[in-house]
């Protein structure tokens, strides 16, 4: 056995910003790969001091207890409204969202089109995991058609419930906006690619020039009722091809 | 911005004065009777003179969660909006109460239920004063009856939004929004800086966290239920403190009267007019006018009413404040409402007619 008195290189350590405050999302959640990516990347830009994050009602609605920023909790879908007023009295300020599919794109969607129409200079983070996990799996407006949910137990039935929502392609539409892209963190390399994204999105709501959104499309392995390693088996099989990763727009 | 003297619509003070209180930022939608308030700020275009942001929400429900994220920040914000969509801001104020986060709301009030009618009315009172909202809050609401108190009162209601870190309400209606009169436009003061906001707000605002201090989290949601009502006994603490030290009130020919009239707004000036019918014919009636609806001028109330026969609240709606006068009261006086509803509005001698049917002429 050989040893190696030089000092240790450390390639890996928990993020600065992250607290120690035990996690209450479930063992396979994608929320805690993305809080990681959004810590680091705020630590990364030295932002630290400028950083303003709006959290959702759904899971995430205790995202300030797990990064070390400020942070305004908003009603079940305003966080785009509550985003928009924190950037326009602080111009200098770096504000974004973190919001699931039920908070952005059921309750809050006409707060996420507008807001992006009027080309805010924040960034959305959006999880997409097509379903209600805090409320316990109910169908989400992103819930695919005959996925099964406790609100759509046969099944999501377009006749009964409509058809998946892709709001990514919609906000694309709008010149307000900047960046969207679609990203996943179910394997190493597509949390490198997430964490450009999000690098990219806050750096474009530093300098200004419209709304950057970033699409995670993410697992909820307790809500789909599955292992953590089926559930990323699963959504690359059915939620990527209903969703494809890769920018939408980038001006 | 110099002291001046204009004559001017009561809405369009408003928005003279949120510019000249120093305020950060107004986020609104339009609707009647009270859209001359965004429409006088779009002209008056502050953001090029003060820095004061202006913004047309795509709804009363983004205007009050906007307020929500200005207030977080510290500053200065306030919206104003007719009874329909202070129904809709009703959530978000819950939550700015529950966050204690200081911002004013103006509601112009206009005759309801339902879309109802753009005609004044004072049926707005429940909502506001009562709640409107889920949860035990309160708000503290400011009811003008001019428009040099609909100037004045935005200041007021900033200073009172930040000593209570509560929301505040003016609480006014469609006549004073829309009636014309002489008023005294205050030299104006100028915005917070951020170093000011820092210093004093510091210990809850989001103004970035800096090395040394904690990060600042503004929300609503406690879990757990002991928490929650810890956060519920600072509120109530807080209102306590509100109704023993900012009652608000005007009293018109009580110190001799044998019949007291309550009313605010628009209904206390018609009211003035009906004292002096009952006078001119020997009756001796005096005037109550509530500045503060919440906290409400009981003490005084009660104090009056000790010296009377009967009392009535004039009120523009089926009887709302009345409740608050009959508990002020406690039954030992006869407490009767008179009003006109869905946007009428009711003359002095209808208010006088009432008084004499219900309190002179039948007998108890």
């Amino acid at each position: 056995m050989t040893t190696n008195n030089n000092e240790e290189i450390l390639v890996y350590a928990k993020p600065s910003l992250m607290t120690d405050n035990t996690m209450h999302y479930c063992p396979g959640c994608s929320h805690g790969v993305v809080h990681k990516l959004v810590a680091e990347t705020i630590a990364d830009m030295e932002l630290t001091d400028k950083a303003v994050g709006v959290s959702p009602v759904g899971c995430s609605v205790l995202a300030y207890d797990y990064i070390d920023i400020d942070w305004a909790e908003a009603a079940h879908g305003r966080a785009p409204a509550v985003a928009t007023a924190l950037k326009r009295l602080s111009p200098e300020k770096l504000v974004f969202t973190y919001q699931g599919d039920g908070d952005l794109a059921a309750i809050g969607t006409a707060e996420t089109i507008h807001a992006c129409n009027r080309g805010e200079n924040i960034t959305i983070i959006f999880i997409n995991n097509a379903i209600y996990g805090m409320t316990g799996g109910q169908m989400a407006p992103t819930t695919l058609l005959g996925m099964k949910t406790a609100t759509c137990p046969e099944g999501r039935d377009p006749h009964l419930h409509g058809f998946p929502f892709k709001i990514a392609d919609m906000v694309a539409l709008l010149p307000g906006v900047r960046y969207v892209t679609r990203q996943s963190v179910h394997t190493p390399a597509a949390v490198r690619k997430a964490k450009k994204a999000i690098t990219k999105a806050f750096t474009n709501s530093m300098q200004g020039g419209g709304t950057s959104f970033v699409e995670i499309v993410a697992t909820c392995n307790s809500g789909w009722k599955m292992s953590p390693v089926a559930a990323n088996k699963w959504m690359e099989e059915h939620m990527f091809p209903e969703y494809p990763l890769g920018d939408v727009k980038d001006i | 911005m110099k002291e001046e003297i204009r004559l001017m619509k009561g809405n369009e003070v408003v928005a003279e004065a949120a510019v000249r209180a120093g305020c950060d930022g107004f986020f609104g939608y339009p609707i009647t009777p009270q859209t001359e308030i965004m429409e006088t700020l779009m002209e008056l275009k502050p953001w090029e003179t003060t820095g004061m942001v202006v913004l047309q929400a795509e709804s009363e429900v983004a205007s009050i969660n906007m307020l929500y994220g200005g207030a977080a920040a510290g500053k200065r914000v306030m919206t104003s909006s007719s009874s329909p969509g202070i129904s809709l801001m009703c959530e978000g104020i819950s939550y700015l109460a529950s966050a204690e986060l200081p911002c004013v709301i103006v509601d112009v009030m206009r005759g309801g239920p339902g879309l109802g009618t753009i005609q004044p009315s004072q049926s707005d009172y429940f909502q506001v004063v009562k709640g409107g909202g889920h949860g035990d809050y309160k708000l503290i609401v400011l009811a003008p009856a001019s428009v040099q108190e609909m100037y004045d009162f935005v200041e007021t209601a900033f200073e009172l939004a930040f000593k209570y870190r509560t929301p505040v309400v003016i609480l006014s209606d469609g006549l004073i929004g829309q009636m014309m009169e002489r008023v005294t436009l205050r030299e104006a003061k100028p915005r917070m800086t951020d170093a000011y906001i820092a210093e004093h707000y510091g210990d809850w605002a989001l103004t970035g966290r800096k090395d040394g201090r904690r990060r600042n989290i503004v929300t609503s949601v406690r879990l757990d239920p002991h928490v929650m009502e810890g956060v519920n006994d600072r509120l109530q603490e807080k209102y306590r403190r509100i109704e023993r030290d900012e009652v608000r009130y005007e009293t018109f020919m009580t110190d001799d009267c044998d019949y007291l009239f309550v009313a605010y707004g628009s209904s206390a000036r018609i009211c003035r007019k009906a004292v002096d019918m009952a006078r001119s014919e020997g009756i001796k009636v005096g005037l109550l006018r509530p500045i503060t609806l919440f906290p409400f001028p009981s003490e005084a109330i009660a104090s009056i009413a000790s010296h009377c026969k009967g009392a009535m609240s004039v009120e523009m709606s089926a009887g709302q404040m009345v409740e608050d006068v009959r508990l002020a009261v406690n039954d030992r006086i006869p407490v009767r409402h008179f009003g006109r509803m869905g946007g009428a509005v009711h003359s002095p001698e209808e208010v006088f007619g009432a008084f004499k049917e219900m309190l002179i002429n039948q007998k108890r």
